[in-house]
C-alpha cells in the first residue's frame, strides 16, 4: 500500500472555522449523512455533536463518569466503558462507522482494537498522533528524552498513552491485518490538513497527526 | 442467665394500617367487573384499585409526565409526608422544585404497586367476593401486571406516553417491563441499580425472608388479620436480612464499625451490644409498622420472578428490538445485590438492539441503596438525562 495514491482532499474540514476542532471537522466530513457512528473515547462528545448536526446518529464509548456526564447532559447517547474489553460486546455490522479519535495510543492491544472497529462497523475512521512527527524525532535525538507536546503533555512515567506509533508504523498494521486504506490525511500542528500532495515520508516527517478512513479488505499480498 | 429483649412489638395499629390498605389517604383509581387486571399467573382480578400520588402540573399536549416506580418496600407517598409513619417522603431529596425530577417542569405519578399495602389491590386489602382479607387467597402477581396495572392507570388519566419512567431496583425492574411491553408510550427511561433478573443469591435472600415471616407462630397460614396478630417478629427479622443486602461491608463500617451501644463493655447477652445490632432492630422494627407481611411475601416473589430474557426466548436482545426509547442505566459501584456487570450485560443487550443507551457507573460505598441516597453524581445525571429527553421531546418554558 502507497500513501502516495490517496490525495488529500480539499472540503469542509480546512475551510470551516467555528466551535470544532479542525480534526473533528475533517473525521466528520468523512462520513456519509444519514449513518449510524459509534466514537470510540467520545470524551465530552463534541465530535458526536458535531456528527448530529450533520443528521448522523451517533453512539458513544467513554471511560471517564465525567465525560459520560457531560455527553448525557448535551442528548448523546454515551456508555461508560473500556475499548480494550467493551468493544467484544458489540455485534458485527452494528454500525456504519465507528470512530477512533486520538485514542489508539491509549489502548492496551491496537490490534485488537483496529480488527474490533472494522468488525463492528463497515468503516473505520482512526486519527492519533504521530510518532513521527519532526518535534518528537527532535526531542528524542537532540533532547535525549521521551518526546512531550502540547496535545500529549504527560510524562513517559504517568501517561495514558502506552502504545505510540508512526503513520508508516500504521500503514504498516492495516497492511498486516489486510485493512483497505479509503483515506489518509495528515494534519499539521495547528490540525490543518496538509495540503499538497505528497509522498508518505513527508507526511511521516510532517504530519502532528494522521487521519484515516479504512475499510474491510481483502489481505494484499 | 442469658437476657433477651425481643424487637418490640409495632406503635401504630394494625387499625391505622388496615385502613391505608383499603381506604388510602392518596388518590385512588377504582377499576370495575368491565375493567379486569389480567395477571401473568392466569388470573382476571377484578374488581381492583390503584393508589397513586401526583406532584407538579401535567403541561397542555400532556407531554411531560414522568412515573416514578417504587422499589420493594416503599409506596406511592415519594414527595409528601408519609400518612402512617409521619417521615418525609422518601425521594423529597430527588423530587420537587429544582430538584431533578422538577415538580416545576414536570408532572410526576407514582403509584403504589399491586399487591402493595398503602391503597393498591394486593393481599392485604378486603375480597369483595369474601368480605374477608385476601391474604394468601390473593393470586401471585408479577413485574408484568404490575406495569399493566399501572398502564391501566394512564390510560384513566389520559396520558399516552410517558416523557419517562424512573425507578431504582423493584421499580427499575418495572421501568425496564414499561419499555419491553409498552415502547410507543415511553419516550425515556431511566433504570437505576437493577437487572433484567433477579439473580439466584437475590432469590435467595428473598426466601430466607419469606420463612422468617412464615416461621413466626403469628402468621397462621396468612390469615393473621382474622387472629387479630401481625407476624412482626419474622417480617422484622426478613427486613433486617434484606437491609444488610441493601448497604455495603464499607457503608456498616464507616457507620457503625464494631462501637457498643451506650456502654463500654459487653452485656454477655444477646442484647444489641453493638450500634449495627440496634440500628438493624430498628429498621425491623419501624417497618412492621407500616408493611404488611404478606404484601412482603408478594412482592419479593414478584421480584425472583422477574427476567425479561426468559419471556423473550432467552434472548435479551430481543425484548428491546427496534425500540426508540431513550435509556440512561446507572448502576452503583458498591451495589452487590444489583452489581454494574449486570447493567452492563442490560447495556449490552441495548446496543444489540440499537437502541439509544447511555450508561453510567457511580462510585460509591453506600451500596445498592445508593439510589435513595444524597449522591450528587446521581442527581447531575439524571438531571441532565431529563432535561434532554425534555428537549428532544420539545418541552419549553416553564413546563419544559
Amino acid at each position: 500500500m502507497s500513501v502516495q495514491e490517496m490525495l488529500p482532499l480539499d472540503g469542509l474540514a480546512s475551510e470551516q472555522s467555528g466551535p470544532f476542532r479542525a480534526d473533528h471537522l475533517l473525521v466528520a466530513e468523512m462520513v456519509k449523512p444519514g449513518s449510524k457512528v459509534l466514537d470510540v473515547g467520545c470524551g465530552d462528545g463534541d465530535l458526536l455533536q458535531l456528527l448530529e448536526t450533520r443528521g448522523i446518529d451517533g453512539r458513544g464509548i467513554e471511560l471517564s463518569r465525567e465525560g459520560v456526564n457531560r455527553c448525557v447532559a448535551k442528548g448523546l447517547a454515551v456508555v461508560q466503558g473500556d475499548a480494550d474489553t467493551d468493544l467484544v460486546n458489540y455485534p458485527d455490522d452494528a454500525f456504519d462507522y465507528v470512530i477512533l479519535s486520538q485514542t489508539l495510543q491509549a489502548t492496551r492491544q491496537p490490534k485488537v482494537v483496529l480488527e474490533n472497529l472494522l468488525r463492528i462497523g463497515r468503516r473505520a475512521i482512526v486519527s492519533f498522533p504521530n510518532f513521527g512527527f519532526w518535534k518528537m524525532r527532535l526531542q528524542l535525538l537532540v533532547g535525549g528524552h521521551m518526546p512531550r507536546t502540547e496535545n500529549l503533555p504527560a510524562s513517559w512515567y504517568d501517561t495514558a498513552n502506552i502504545h505510540f506509533c508512526t503513520i508508516k508504523d500504521f500503514v504498516e498494521l492495516c497492511d498486516a491485518i489486510g485493512v483497505k486504506m479509503e483515506r489518509a490525511e495528515a494534519l499539521d500542528l495547528y490540525g490543518r490538513p496538509l495540503r499538497l500532495r505528497l509522498p508518505w515520508w513527508v507526511w511521516n516527517l510532517f504530519g502532528e497527526q494522521g487521519v484515516f478512513l479504512l475499510s474491510r479488505g481483502g489481505r494484499k499480498s | 442467665m442469658v437476657g433477651v429483649k425481643s424487637i418490640p412489638s409495632p406503635a401504630i395499629s394494625a387499625d391505622d394500617r388496615s385502613h391505608e390498605v383499603d381506604h388510602p389517604s392518596s388518590p385512588v383509581a377504582h377499576f370495575g367487573a368491565d375493567q379486569p387486571l389480567r395477571l401473568d399467573c392466569g388470573v382476571d382480578l377484578s374488581p381492583f384499585q390503584i393508589a397513586y400520588q401526583t406532584y407538579g402540573e401535567l403541561n397542555a399536549d400532556r407531554s411531560n409526565a414522568i412515573l416514578i416506580c417504587h422499589a420493594l418496600t416503599l409506596d406511592q407517598h415519594v414527595a409528601n409526608v408519609h400518612p402512617l409513619t409521619g417521615k418525609p417522603g422518601w425521594w423529597e431529596i430527588m423530587v420537587g422544585p429544582g430538584r431533578p425530577l422538577d415538580t416545576d417542569k414536570y408532572f410526576i405519578i407514582c403509584s403504589n404497586v399491586i399487591g402493595g399495602c398503602m391503597g393498591s389491590t394486593g393481599p392485604a386489602s378486603t375480597n369483595p367476593a369474601t368480605g374477608k382479607v385476601w391474604g394468601l387467597d390473593f393470586p401471585i402477581i408479577t413485574i408484568p401486571d404490575m406495569v399493566r396495572a399501572q398502564a391501566m392507570l394512564l390510560d384513566r388519566l389520559d396520558i399516552d406516553t410517558l416523557l419517562c419512567v424512573v425507578g431504582g431496583s423493584m421499580g427499575g425492574m418495572q421501568v425496564l417491563q414499561w419499555t419491553a411491553a409498552y415502547p410507543e408510550r415511553v419516550f425515556s427511561a431511566l433504570p437505576t441499580a437493577c437487572s433484567t433478573r433477579h439473580s439466584a443469591q437475590n432469590i435467595a435472600f428473598h426466601e430466607l425472608g419469606r420463612q422468617a415471616v412464615m416461621a413466626d407462630p403469628d402468621w397462621h397460614g396468612g390469615r393473621y388479620v382474622d387472629q387479630a396478630t401481625h407476624p412482626h417478629r419474622g417480617l422484622a427479622v426478613a427486613r433486617m436480612a434484606g437491609h444488610i443486602t441493601y448497604l455495603s461491608d464499607a457503608a456498616l463500617h464507616r457507620k457503625f464499625g464494631r462501637r457498643m451501644q451506650d456502654r463500654e463493655l459487653p452485656t454477655f447477652s444477646f442484647d444489641a451490644d453493638f450500634q449495627v445490632e440496634s440500628y438493624l432492630r430498628y429498621q425491623g422494627s419501624s417497618f412492621v409498622e407500616r408493611f404488611d407481611a404478606n404484601s412482603y411475601l408478594y412482592l419479593t416473589r414478584a421480584m425472583d420472578y422477574f427476567d425479561i430474557a426468559g419471556d423473550h426466548g432467552g434472548v435479551l436482545a430481543k425484548a428491546f428490538a427496534g425500540i426508540e426509547t431513550r435509556f440512561c442505566v446507572v448502576s452503583f459501584t458498591s451495589d452487590w445485590l444489583f452489581p454494574t456487570s449486570e447493567s452492563r450485560a442490560l447495556v449490552h443487550a441495548l446496543n444489540a438492539s440499537s437502541a439509544r443507551v447511555s450508561f453510567a457507573e457511580i462510585e460509591t460505598d453506600r451500596g445498592h441503596d445508593a439510589f435513595l441516597l444524597d449522591v450528587p453524581e446521581f442527581f447531575d445525571i439524571s438531571r441532565a438525562f431529563l432535561q434532554s429527553a425534555g428537549k428532544a421531546r420539545g418541552l419549553t418554558g416553564k413546563n419544559g
